[in-house]
């Protein structure tokens, strides 16, 4: 455990010295042959450096009476995005569960679903996500009101599930043949081999589903927040912050730290889930 | 006709379970304009970015209560990078929404039936900056140079100015993709970089120039303005539902009370920009507090002093626009728009409506005596 912590510090470490160090060394306007710029430029706008970055993030947003130090903005503008992204992951992995479920189950949605499930993935996030918005807004019912979170929400859910069907289905279907067989002299039916026999098989193939799951839904959100306007996230964040970027180049780089955060929490999260069913892990498959 | 419907129910439907939730009356209630009863009819503005200052005058009109004086309950909705206001307008999902008239003429070539109330910015803010030793003066200047735009139909004005200096677009130049930044201009890459007057142009000011040490200073910059050239085409106006204007009453009136509330935020941000800007920051924008008030100044400018009374649509300004959206093709050679747009397209009924209960009021429409006031940027726009 200590090892493993040593090493992801190192790793950290190592990316800040190649930062600073092709900073220190390239030239500042990047290596170019003939036209073409092969490396990028060094300047203090293009890559500033990482102290910079550190001192601005301390500094209030702006210069407002009641601004908020950057990096307290930054991580209530994380902890949004973490919650619109859970709330997307969470609607994702019941719905790819559900799916492969029902795929298992029939053959004939199997057929079906299968192409469909491939093809969603293909249709472009940015021309998504204002239809979705749009389908959202006339939605009322009752005094149920749709909210454009919910949009980013479906968003990040619809990049999550695919994952999730596709790893659960694999899953279902993994036990091997002596084990259904023997569940079937039993006399046991569809149900209770679902549950005692294909969900258990299934865990070592949904944990890597889930992870997947997580990463997709955190971009997902960020991405559909940028697509959108959604206020409160990281994604706007980067967007507003991206204004400045030439004038004050080391404000932007917070949320982007922030948007790493939130993955960082989401897969830790996953780890946690991976432990709790641990004894489902005869061993794992990606 | 079919979202003209739908957005009627629906927003009777608002309408209708929020009187049931406060009075707890029952029964339909048709939304009046009027600020005579305790209902406010419910209207959804769609801007096309997010809170900033180039939206003052809507964000004062809600603060200062001007809305809610003339019966309105206004929702203003902020765009994402994937919205197109005049979409989300004919859609039904907001009742007015601000655009630039070039962008939504193509709209209204392919059918969409929107209509042009109030033309709020009199002049152009786009601009085409470039570093004082460039020797780019004008836009026949630009030959044999890297100029940037954003496109997605902000590059209109500048493919028109520079075929009326008699470039080949397609050959003279290297048109360059711009990000929203000024990074690329910055860096050299490009040597004249399109930019708004209120927000990309004090980005720049807002850097240090390494060769000084000192932020940028207009004296380092020539910028061509194309109210200037002489092909500036309009830009944020209040556009309305054409269908629902024509059919529904209650819309009609609803419209001449926005309006006029409206243009009250932008008399208001006229007189007194700090207080304007500082309601712009306080709704949420992040803007820094010098870049934000810069942009107000500037968007005042846009308007201020009238011509023919805050958001007349002049016939000579729109003339030209819809001459240069026929005749200026971009680089891929398609203009915006291949025949007149239809009478539709924009109507002044409404607008001298609202400048005639205005200047009853004893609202200065004019603004003849304004003043620009000095700001001063500072590092970043913080």
């Amino acid at each position: 455990m200590r090892r493993q912590v040593l090493l992801g510090a190192a790793g950290v470490g190592a990316l800040a010295l190649l930062w600073e160090g092709y900073k220190l060394v390239a030239p500042d306007d990047g290596v170019v042959v003939g036209e073409l710029t092969v490396l990028p430029r060094t300047n203090d706008i293009a890559m500033p450096h990482l102290w910079d970055m550190a001192a601005r993030a301390f500094e209030p947003v702006n210069s407002a009476t009641d601004a908020l130090p950057l990096w307290v903005a930054v991580l209530v503008a994380a902890a949004f995005t973490l919650g619109v992204a859970a709330v997307g992951w969470v609607v994702g992995v019941v719905v790819g569960l559900g799916t492969a479920t029902l795929m298992q189950r029939f053959r004939t949605a199997e057929s079906a679903l299968l192409p469909w499930v491939v093809l969603s993935q293909t249709v472009p996030l940015i021309a998504l996500a204002p239809l979705v918005r749009r389908w959202g807004s006339q939605l009322e019912v009752g005094t149920f009101d749709w909210q454009d979170w919910m949009s980013v929400a479906v968003i990040a859910s619809y990049l999550a599930f695919f994952p999730v069907s596709i790893g659960a289905l694999r899953g279902l279907s993994s036990p091997d043949a002596v084990h259904l067989d023997l569940m079937r002299s039993y006399g046991v039916g569809w149900w209770r081999t679902y549950r005692s026999l294909r969900l258990p098989a299934a865990v070592p193939h949904l944990i890597p589903a889930l992870r997947l799951a997580a990463a997709n839904a955190v971009i997902g959100t960020v991405v559909a927040e940028v697509s959108i306007g959604l206020r409160g996230g990281i994604g706007r964040m980067i967007v507003e912050f991206g204004a400045s970027a030439s004038a004050d180049p080391a404000k932007q780089w917070s949320p982007i730290f922030g948007a790493v955060l939130v993955g960082l929490v989401a897969a830790g999260v996953c780890a946690l889930i991976a432990r709790g069913l641990a004894r489902y892990r005869v061993s794992e498959v990606s | 006709m079919k979202h003209t419907a739908r957005t009627v129910v629906r927003t009777g439907a608002v309408v209708a379970s929020t009187a049931l939730v406060l009075s707890a009356c029952g029964g339909e209630t048709e939304p009046t304009g009027s600020a005579d009863g305790e209902e406010l009819t419910p209207v959804t503005l769609q801007l096309q970015w997010v809170a900033q200052a180039q939206f003052a005058g809507y964000y004062a009109a809600v603060d200062q209560g001007f809305y809610e004086e003339e019966g309105l309950d206004v929702t203003i909705q902020e765009a994402g990078t994937d919205t197109v206001p005049i979409d989300v307008l004919a859609a039904g999902e907001a009742d007015y929404a601000i655009s630039w008239v070039p962008k939504v003429l193509g709209s209204i070539e392919q059918g969409t039936e929107v209509t042009n109330v109030a033309q709020v910015f009199e002049r152009s803010g786009t601009l085409q900056v470039a570093m004082a030793d460039s020797g780019i003066e004008g836009p026949e200047d630009l030959a044999g140079k890297n100029v940037g735009s954003w496109g997605y139909g902000n590059e209109w004005e500048l493919f028109a100015g520079m075929q009326q200096a008699g470039l080949d677009t397609s050959e003279d130049i290297t048109l360059v993709q711009q990000a929203f930044d000024m990074n690329g201009f910055l860096a050299g890459d490009i040597d004249a970089a399109q930019a708004m007057t209120y927000n990309e142009y004090a980005q720049v000011l807002e850097t240090v120039n390494p060769d000084t040490g000192e932020l940028y200073q207009p004296e380092d910059l020539t910028v061509i303005d194309w109210n200037e050239v002489g092909t500036a085409m309009l830009q944020d106006a209040i556009w309305a539902d054409a269908t629902r204007l024509a059919d529904d009453e209650a819309y009609a009136e609803t419209t001449v009370d926005f309006i006029k509330a409206s243009l009250k935020g932008w008399v208001y941000a006229r007189d007194d920009a700090e207080a304007a800007a500082d309601i712009v920051t306080a709704a949420g924008s992040t803007l820094g507090t010098s870049h934000q008030l810069w942009q107000t100044n500037e968007t005042n400018k846009l308007i201020w002093p009238s011509t023919s009374g805050v958001g007349t649509i002049n016939a000579d300004q729109w003339d030209q626009t819809v001459d240069i959206a026929m005749n200026t093709q971009n680089e891929t050679g398609s203009t915006i728009i291949t025949t007149e747009p239809p009478e539709t397209a924009y109507s002044n009924e409404y607008v001298e409506e609202a400048l005639a209960e205005l200047t009853e009021e004893g609202v200065d429409v004019m603004g003849e005596d304004f003043a620009p006031i000095e700001v001063t940027l500072t590092e970043g726009g913080a």
